[in-house]
């Protein structure tokens, strides 16, 4: 689509087309040179002029902006096939910070708090039928830190479904590391009660031609921040990064993704969808892409569409891509956010169908889009459902 | 035998340059069984009318009332109006997302019928209805309006008609758009409704070439927001000769 010559960046603003903008919109800083530690020291502290910040004062985080944090003391549930491997290891282990660097506070304050990290290999022999379910459940609003890395070795197929359910205030770092020609899919479920807290930084590395599919679905907690991000270590590496949210009341639910192409030849494509409902609902969206000067051939679009079901809710879309080469297949977004269509509910009620049912059928539909991606009808029913509660809690 | 009653109707919408009425007293009453044709002119209203008896919220009744066998058709919802047995075949049927029309159909005879069809005989009705209308049967695979073409969208609509089974159908131009043999297939659908279920239909035209394949009993010519005449088929054949001039002028 594009064919960048240059450098360019566009962003802080909602909108939506395929090009790239000029060079009078450069930004203040570009992705590449942002702070990456593993201290928290090498953080500003949290405040609404660092970009990361916009969105979420330090006052909503319950504490998790603190320079060290207890370790999660609720349980981590798992259920996985006998040549799945888990284990508890320290920073000496080879697979701890090998997919990825804090890049904010939070984030850094539970890799320094969190004294050892949840383990889960996949050995090459795992097939397609091969599922792991990792249960976070917590009653405990202790701001607290969780580090989870899911080592995918070469040619490996597998899925991993991540929920986090019941009461926390929570940081967590999931590193997932997807070895060369491994085919992964990593599904990150935010269904906590309210008044809990959570943000989470999700780092993907991938080798040579190796696939992942990253879904990310918030529902429940009061403030919710994932920020998911793809790097690659080889040429040939696919990424497809989904997310749904679904916000009510009060509710502030945010993505922010990150994914760096720095090798040749490589796709990414990010769809996330959100519904809004209720007063003082509100949800971020920022999309990241850096195409460095070597991945010639890359392949990307993001996406991002939100659906106000009514007014009070805000849903802030910012897509930011910055293209270092000339010589890429195409690169690509599109953000929009619109109010919900009162000519869709007059449809389908003169059929007949009322209208709490008819809200639910336009806001599932509108969410099918990335649903229907999964490819796992098993999940694809559960997360449906999921969403028809959150709907139906919404409703009442 | 069922009744819609509509009396000295009166409609308003509201626009930038303010409240405009656009129904300045419309009377009708069409009976089971029964087919009326309006036609008019292009903005006489003839949308406004088949909104305004589905209950679109954008269009506010100042006056007179619409009685489906007696029961106040105004005081109740979109849906209500739709359970109470009132079809609407949209001129200009709305797109629904990630919904796909099996979904949908499913979803709405259900809310029809108070409770879900039984599945085999459900999709042998579905599939021979599709049949009937030339429909593919991938098409209930795609989302609802989505990307069809006009004369998808018609057909849809009918085949919706032919399913739910209502008992008093407003058509707003379902002919406008479709070709020659898609006309056919269409008004075939809308008589065949009429044979199965004694529908009673107002079908909303702005041209005569519909009424050669579906038979008015009474044809209504619709201008500046209420009837101008009244007759039998003779009047569409005077108006395919003679045009609307006659009571533009007028
Ligand atoms: N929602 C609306 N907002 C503003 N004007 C409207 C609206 N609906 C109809 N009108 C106006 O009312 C008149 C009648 O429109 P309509 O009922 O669509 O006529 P017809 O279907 O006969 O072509 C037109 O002048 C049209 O512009
Ligand atoms: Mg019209």
């Amino acid at each position: 689509m594009a064919e960048a010559t240059q450098t360019a960046q566009h962003g802080n603003k909602a909108h939506s087309h395929g090009g790239y903008a000029s060079a009078a919109e450069v930004p203040l800083q570009t992705r590449s040179e942002r702070v990456r530690s593993t201290n928290v020291a090498d953080f500003a502290p949290i405040a609404p002029r660092e970009e990361q910040w916009r969105y979420l004062s330090a006052s909503k985080l319950n504490g998790l902006d603190a320079d060290s944090l207890e370790e999660f003391s609720g349980d981590i549930a798992t259920k996985h096939p006998e040549n799945v491997v888990t284990a508890w290891v320290g920073p000496e282990h080879a697979a701890f910070g090998a997919a990825g660097m804090p890049e904010d506070r939070t984030s850094a304050a539970a890799w320094g708090s969190a004294a050892a990290a949840y383990l889960v290999t996949i050995p090459s022999d795992a097939e397609a039928d091969c599922e792991v379910q990792l249960t976070f459940t917590s009653h405990d609003l202790t701001p607290s830190a969780a580090h989870i890395i899911i080592e995918a070795k070469p040619h490996s197929k597998a899925i991993v479904i991540i929920d986090h359910k019941g009461d926390a205030t929570l940081a967590e770092n999931v590193e997932i590391l997807v070895g060369d020609e491994a085919n992964l899919t990593v599904v990150s479920i935010q269904d906590w009660n309210a008044g809990s807290v959570h943000t989470s930084a999700q780092f993907a590395k991938l080798g040579r031609n190796a696939k992942l599919k990253h879904l990310n679905i918030s529902l429940g907690g009061d403030v919710v921040r994932v920020s998911p991000s793809a790097s690659f270590a080889a040429p040939g590496g696919d990424v497809e990064l989904l997310g749904v949210y679904f916000a009510d009341s009060d509710q502030h639910l945010e993505n922010r993704l990150f994914v760096d192409h720095s090798e040749p030849n490589c796709k990414s494509r990010v769809t996330y969808k959100g519904a809004l409902q209720g007063d003082g609902a509100h949800t971020v969206w920022v999309g990241d892409v850096l195409i460095r000067a070597a991945a010639e051939g890359t392949d990307t679009y993001e996406l991002n569409r939100n659906l106000l079901l009514n007014d009070g809710c805000r849903a802030d879309s910012v897509p930011n891509l910055e293209i270092e080469t000339g010589q890429i297949q195409g690169a690509g977004h599109a953000s929009a956010s619109g109010r919900f269509d009162d000519e869709q509910l007059f449809y389908l009620q003169a059929r007949g169908i009322t209208e709490s049912d008819a809200r639910r059928l336009v806001v599932r539909g509108f969410l099918n889009e990335v649903i229907q991606q999964i490819g796992i009808p098993e999940i694809e029913d559960r997360l449906n459902q999921a969403i028809d509660l959150e709907l139906a809690r919404s409703a009442s | 035998m069922t009744i819609l009653q509509i009396k000295n109707l009166h409609v308003t919408v509201d626009t930038e340059q303010g409240t405009k009425e656009i129904l300045k007293g419309v009377d009708l009453t069409i009976r089971s069984g029964e087919t009326h044709a309006i036609m008019g002119p292009n903005g006489s209203g003839k949308s406004t009318l088949a909104y305004t008896i589905a209950g679109h919220p954008k269009y506010t009744v100042t006056e007179g009332e619409i009685l489906l066998d007696g029961e106040d058709v105004l005081a109740m919802s979109v849906d209500e109006r739709a359970r109470a047995g009132l079809f609407l075949a949209m001129q200009y049927p709305v797109e629904i997302p990630g919904v796909s029309v099996s979904n949908f159909l499913r979803t709405a005879k259900t809310a029809l019928s108070g409770e879900a069809p039984a599945l085999r005989g459900w999709i042998k009705d579905l599939r021979s209805a599709m049949e009937d209308l030339k429909m593919d049967s991938g098409f209930t695979e795609r989302n609802v309006n989505e990307g069809f073409s006009g004369g998808e969208k018609k057909r849809h609509e009918i085949l919706q008609l032919e399913l739910l089974k209502p008992k008093i159908a407003v058509l707003d131009e379902t002919d406008s758009g479709l070709d020659v043999d898609a006309l056919k297939i269409v008004s075939e659908g809308v008589n065949r409704a009429k044979g199965n279920t004694d529908l009673g239909v107002l079908l909303i035209t702005h041209y005569t070439r519909i009424l050669k394949y579906i038979k008015p009993d009474f044809v209504h010519v619709f201008v500046a927001g209420k009837v101008a005449e009244q007759g039998g088929p003779e009047l569409a054949e005077r108006l395919e000769a003679e045009g609307y001039d006659r009571y533009l002028k007028a």
